[in-house]
């Protein structure tokens, strides 16, 4: 415990937590909805699209990343969802084309414009996220509260409508909302999602923080408003604890957190199983 | 006026007719249902009907005061929604979306109408169960409330027995008789010919030919007889 206070007076530690606790929120809000709609491929698939930018912006030497990260997989949300359903390639062949392509891209620029001259530790970097966390800026921390200020405030605002639209697209259409215009936001909240969480636990494993929590939830509660609470207090709390388990045990973050997540649904899985939900 | 009036509507996907000509119009209290081979654009007719689908031709008037979003619809279960982590009411809840403008939470208004909903369909004591331990019979039924809080006067429904064992089949219809005793129109797509004939006060037939007409008309007309005929 002392040694945990002795770390958390260091800021950069304080920011790591502050992110991972935002980034744990947003994402497993959004998770609910993905889970529940199908889409869970897609913030996979958007990992891989932030990978492949982040590497470009490393080739192109910018400074700020996001500058570039963020529009590149906003728009590829965008593009992802619009195809839908009357596309010649069907979305699941198209996010999986698109994801490939992106993490084959990304590496092949990692390895013509090498940042430093160890290329596979940069690649691990960026797939992992082993130490970004720990080398957050104040300008990036801030810069993460305010997109998880506004996931949090679109989603509190539109929560009934996304419930709406995630239980029964045709009618909501049907009584006049316009659905398509819902996906794409959570396609958007989605995509600001995983260039944030990219920080946290890096691009392979973000889908991880976006499933894991509320599938657990689901295991546990039976109404849409206990599943989100509950994902969202879940995600909080393991992303807390990875975080402490890996600044003790010395362990990379990104795979602490998501080992907690996925130990956590182990141990709903069974409550759900004995309770028979 | 009738609430619903198609002109010479033709409909079908990318290019591709699959109903051409139609013409038809539901008036208030009427029970029209759908009948028809697989295939002959039930499901498209319903859809362009709600705007989900655009008609290649021809027009769909809404008279005496119904708008678009006011129609009632009861769609077929997905599985999506089979094991959706949901209370009935907040399913019959969503229902009343389309009434709030741009209010982003329930007001007293709202829940006057789906309490009055889940009254009206027998589910009120379901309120806090969750959606899916619910029978076949009872989940539609919660559908059919949610369809009311979104209707003024129409309820649109696609199939609302399939899939349902023979006793909650016939409750479902039962439940839709009051709605229409009530003086709430309803426009069926319905697999079940026979039940369609007993029930409905005007048949929409749609195929290689189109027939529009009271029951018993229907029953008298070459088309009738025999698509009734077909095993």
């Amino acid at each position: 415990m002392a040694q945990i206070l002795e770390y958390l007076s260091y800021p950069f530690v304080r920011y790591a937590v502050i992110v991972g606790v935002l980034i744990a929120l947003c994402s497993s809000l959004l998770g609910v909805t993905l889970v529940l709609k199908r889409f869970s491929f897609i913030g996979d698939g958007l990992s891989h699209v932030a990978f492949g930018a982040v590497a470009a912006a490393a080739a192109m030497k910018l400074t700020d990343q996001t500058v570039l990260v963020l529009p590149v997989t906003v728009l590829s949300a965008v593009l992802l969802l619009r195809t839908g359903k009357r596309a010649k390639v069907k979305g699941d062949a198209m996010i999986a084309m698109i994801s490939v392509s992106a993490l084959a891209l990304g590496y092949l620029l990692m390895h013509l414009f090498p940042v430093s001259g160890n290329v596979s530790g940069d690649v691990c970097t960026t797939l992992f996220g082993s130490t970004s966390i720990l080398t957050l800026t104040a300008a990036d921390v801030r810069l993460c509260a305010w997109l998880s200020a506004a996931v949090l405030v679109l989603f509190v605002l539109f929560y009934h409508r996304i419930f709406a639209v995630t239980f029964d697209e045709d009618f909501s259409q049907a009584t006049g909302m316009r659905a398509d215009r819902y996906n794409m936001l959570i396609a958007v909240l989605v995509a600001a999602v995983v260039v944030l969480a990219m920080n946290l636990v890096g691009s392979l494993l973000i889908s991880a923080l976006v499933i894991f929590p509320a599938l657990s939830a689901m295991r546990l509660f039976r109404s849409f408003l206990s599943v989100t609470v509950c994902s969202a207090v879940l995600s909080v709390v393991c992303a807390v604890l990875g975080m402490a388990v890996s600044i003790l045990a010395g362990t990379p973050v990104g795979a602490t957190v998501v080992a907690v997540d996925a130990a956590a649904f182990l141990v709903c899985y069974v409550i759900g199983a004995v309770r028979g939900v | 006026m009738a609430l619903i009036k198609c002109e010479n509507l033709t409909l079908g996907y990318e290019g591709r007719p699959v109903v051409t000509g139609l013409n038809f119009e539901v008036n208030e209290g009427d029970y029209v249902c759908i009948v028809g081979e697989n295939g002959s654009g039930k499901s498209t007719l319903m859809k362009a009907i709600l705007g989900l689908v655009q008609p290649l031709s021809g027009q769909i008037i809404f008279g005496d005061g119904l708008t678009q979003n006011q129609v009632g619809y009861l769609p077929q279960l997905t599985d999506n929604q089979r094991d959706f982590p949901a209370t009935v009411r907040e399913v019959v809840y969503s229902g009343c979306i389309a009434g709030m403008g741009r209010r982003p939470f329930f007001g007293r208004r709202e829940k006057e109408i789906a309490k009055n909903a889940m009254e009206r369909m027998g589910i009120l004591d379901l309120a806090k169960r969750s959606y899916r331990d619910l029978s076949g019979g009872q989940q539609q039924r919660v559908l059919l409330a949610r369809a009311l809080c979104a209707a003024r006067k129409i309820l649109l429904l696609d199939e609302p027995v399939s899939g349902l064992d023979p006793k909650a089949t016939i409750e479902m219809y039962d439940a839709i008789d009051r709605l229409n005793a009530e003086g709430v129109a309803i426009l069926m797509i319905s697999h079940d010919i026979l039940a369609a004939t007993i029930k409905a006060s005007h048949i929409l037939h749609l195929g290689r030919e189109t027939f529009f007409g009271t029951t018993a008309e229907y029953e008298a007309s070459r088309t009738g007889r025999e698509f009734m005929a077909a095993p």
